[in-house]
């Protein structure tokens, strides 16, 4: 059971873990680089024509069937015969429902490949928004389970322009990358190759002499270095406007990214407000049904031992004693509701301490790597403290694992913490409210957790909260 | 014996002041901050300190740094921190100096007069008391069922939990009703389930067994 929503908007920005824009392809590595990113682009694009090609096969077909029937129904012809082309059509609609899903998230995916590879190739960054996955199957009906993969899917703008980029690749982006690569292809397979073979004695006539005006091995070795060497000056430039081609097609437009930001803050806002609300009505009930029934109860006792006092002095005495046991009680329970609210090593020590002071009390060894040089905004320190405490617990519940470890700093404007287990792996949120429970608590100050959790470990968690410290 | 307190809360400081007198000490100053305490320690003639851990100004560890800034300056000074919480982390600074004569108490304990008087009795005389809790917590790190603890039995945990409170093997026998030449069985025999050098002062025991307990 998943008890909370997952967030809204999943904002994915490439630049953040990697160098700065700029002077990657320089000097003859860089542009031979180039060279081979651009037939790794073009690797992508084949792969989404492909992709194209096989989703689109169905509807081809039905397409063709569904003319056939047509022009069948206007020739006046009986039913019968037409029995089979109908059934073609619905079969044909069946599969591309089927398929449907499937390639569309594929398409998405190649887009996202398409966006990453250009900030580590090209330093050109493209942001992402994207409205994230509906949780699992559909309890009910598997029916019911694919219309909301598909709406979802269908309503998120990502998968749009993801369609876009496909259709947009497969013309402009084609003759873009095709500049380089065939410059340096023809001049070396046209040019230079029969150029060496055209010396005499070199393996004479085991490539067949190409018949091109000034057909001299000089020449032909000129025209073919000078293509190699055009396409090779052409590689970074090429692939720098292919990068630019991405973005224009991929990135969310202003207006659509301020939308999906203003859902977002809205969701967090309200979500945040309720969990406020319940949080109070949490403390209230523990006050109640706790520490103050116990200081009821201590009055109580306190009343009666003194009107024992003078009658019965022993029994007056025992009293006093069980008084004073339930304030001990009491304070323990005090104790363990303040613990819940807000940590006092948290408040006395920051983040950093507190976090060692959790490391601590964990039944396994966790080891405490990094610093803060400052305090995070104190809401931040405590959703920080808590969501470890809460991956802390998991590690000791659920993990099976001999040692834990936790790292934690602050770097590119964002708190970053990272706990890790080596244990069995299989952390999936949807299977508890802890982990989404951190989620939604991050949210509300545009933080997320990343868990990374496959079956038989190890399982690494890193929570990011963009804040500045004081 | 001459006792210097440092606790902001005036109900608890008068509570305490009545306590210990109560039971034969001298309060020698009542300050109700670090700095003030830190005053009256300079001053000398205090045998034991008794120190809440959150003060003034700050209301953050002020009477914890405090007291360790005491312990700096009059290394070994006898300091029984008092808290409304307890943390491992506060109290492995505590022992880090490995001095002993330092107290680590919930201020629950006090309203147990005797059983608190005893722990600054002991604190002053250069003992170790730590509290329960903080000992369970430690114990339970060390829980697993094949590691050293783990193999304890259950009545050498309760002596284990009891001697690293920083009681002698007297009070043990007391307070599990035993003899005390059956405690010191148990004590040896934890020893060397724990691969540890067995000693005949008490003080140097606790501060064996939470040395390693703390790993
Ligand atoms: N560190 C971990 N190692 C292995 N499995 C984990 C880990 N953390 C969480 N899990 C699995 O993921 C599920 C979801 O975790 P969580 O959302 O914290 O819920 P809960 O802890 O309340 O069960 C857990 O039920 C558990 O099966
Ligand atoms: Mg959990």
């Amino acid at each position: 059971m998943s008890g909370y929503p997952a967030p809204d908007v999943i904002w994915y920005s490439p630049e953040e873990r990697l160098p700065p824009p700029g002077g990657r392809h320089r000097g003859v590595g860089g542009h031979l680089r180039a060279l081979v990113h651009a037939a790794g682009f073009l690797g992508l694009l084949l792969a989404g024509v492909v992709l194209l090609a096989l989703t689109a096969g169905p509807v081809v077909v039905g397409g063709i069937l569904l003319l056939h029937l047509f022009v069948h129904m206007h020739g006046q012809l009986p039913w019968p015969q037409d029995r089979a082309d109908v059934l073609g059509v619905l079969a044909s609609l069946a599969c591309y429902g089927a398929v449907l899903p499937a390639a569309l998230l594929a398409v998405r995916r190649l887009a996202l490949r398409t966006s990453r590879l250009s900030a580590r190739w090209c330093g050109v960054t493209i942001h992402q928004a994207y409205v994230p996955r509906p949780a699992g199957r559909h309890p009910d009906s598997s029916w019911l389970g694919y219309r909301k993969r598909l709406n979802w899917l269908l309503g998120d703008p990502a998968t749009w322009r993801a369609l876009a980029w496909l259709a947009v690749n497969a013309v402009a982006g084609l003759m873009l990358l095709l500049v380089p690569l065939l410059s340096v292809g023809a001049g070396i397979v046209a040019f230079i190759i029969p150029g060496i073979n055209a010396f005499p004695g070199f393996a004479e006539g085991a490539v067949p002499r190409p018949a091109f005006p000034g057909n001299t091995s000089p020449v032909l070795l000129l025209i073919g270095v000078g293509m190699v060497a055009a396409g090779t000056m052409l590689a970074p430039l090429t692939l720098r406007g292919y990068a630019g081609l991405a973005r224009w097609v991929l990135a969310p437009s202003a207006q659509a990214e301020l939308q999906l930001r203003v859902a977002h803050l809205a969701r967090t806002r309200s979500e945040t407000l309720d969990t406020g609300a319940a949080e109070l009505r949490r403390i209230e009930r523990d006050l109640h049904d706790g520490a103050q029934a116990r200081l009821v109860a201590m009055g109580l006792t306190l009343d009666a031992a003194g009107r024992l006092i003078d009658a019965d002095p022993a029994a007056a005495r025992a009293l006093l004693y069980e008084a004073r046991d339930a304030s001990a009680k009491a304070l323990t329970e005090l104790r363990d509701l303040v613990r819940g609210i807000h940590p006092p090593v948290l408040a006395d020590r920051g983040l950093a301490d507190a976090v060692r002071a959790l490391a601590l009390d964990s039944p396994l060894p966790v080891q405490v790597t990094g610093t803060l040089p400052g305090r995070p905004p104190a809401p931040v320190e405590s959703a920080a403290y808590f969501a470890v405490s809460e991956l802390l617990a998991n590690v000791a519940k659920h993990a099976r694992a001999e040692t834990a470890a936790v790292d934690l700093r602050h770097e590119l404007g964002a708190l970053r913490i990272m706990v890790r287990d080596d244990g069995c792996g299989g952390a999936d949120p949807g299977r508890g409210s802890g982990l989404r429970g951190i989620e939604r608590r991050l949210a509300a100050f545009d933080g997320v957790l990343v868990v990374s959790s496959p079956p038989g470990g190890p399982t690494e968690a890193v929570l990011e909260v963009p804040c500045a410290l004081s | 014996m001459r006792v210097v307190i440092a606790e902001d809360l005036f109900l608890l400081r008068e509570g305490l002041i009545r306590l210990l007198e109560a039971y034969g000490f001298e309060v020698a100053a009542a300050t109700d901050n670090g700095a003030d305490f830190l005053a009256a320690v300079r001053k000398g003639g205090c045998d034991v300190a008794v120190v809440d851990v959150r003060l003034p100004p700050t209301f953050t560890d002020e009477g914890l740094r405090a007291a360790l800034t005491a312990r700096a300056e009059f290394p070994g000074l006898p300091v029984l921190v008092v808290s409304q919480y307890v943390e491992q982390l506060y109290a492995r600074e505590l022992l880090a100096d490995g001095a002993g004569a330092v107290g680590y108490l919930l201020k629950d304990r006090v309203l147990d007069g005797a059983q608190f008087t005893d722990a600054v009795t002991r604190v002053a005389r250069g003992g170790t008391a730590m509290d329960p809790e903080v000992i369970a917590r430690l114990l339970a790190r060390n829980a697993a069922p094949e590691g050293p603890v783990g193999r304890l039995s259950p009545r050498e945990r309760e002596v284990l939990e009891l001697m690293a409170e920083g009681r002698s093997n007297a009070a043990i026998a007391a307070r599990l009703v035993v003899t005390e030449r059956a405690v010191a069985k148990h004590t040896a025999s934890i020893f060397t389930k724990l691969g540890l050098q067995p000693s005949d002062d008490d003080n140097r025991r606790v501060l064996a067994v939470l040395a390693h307990l703390g790993r």
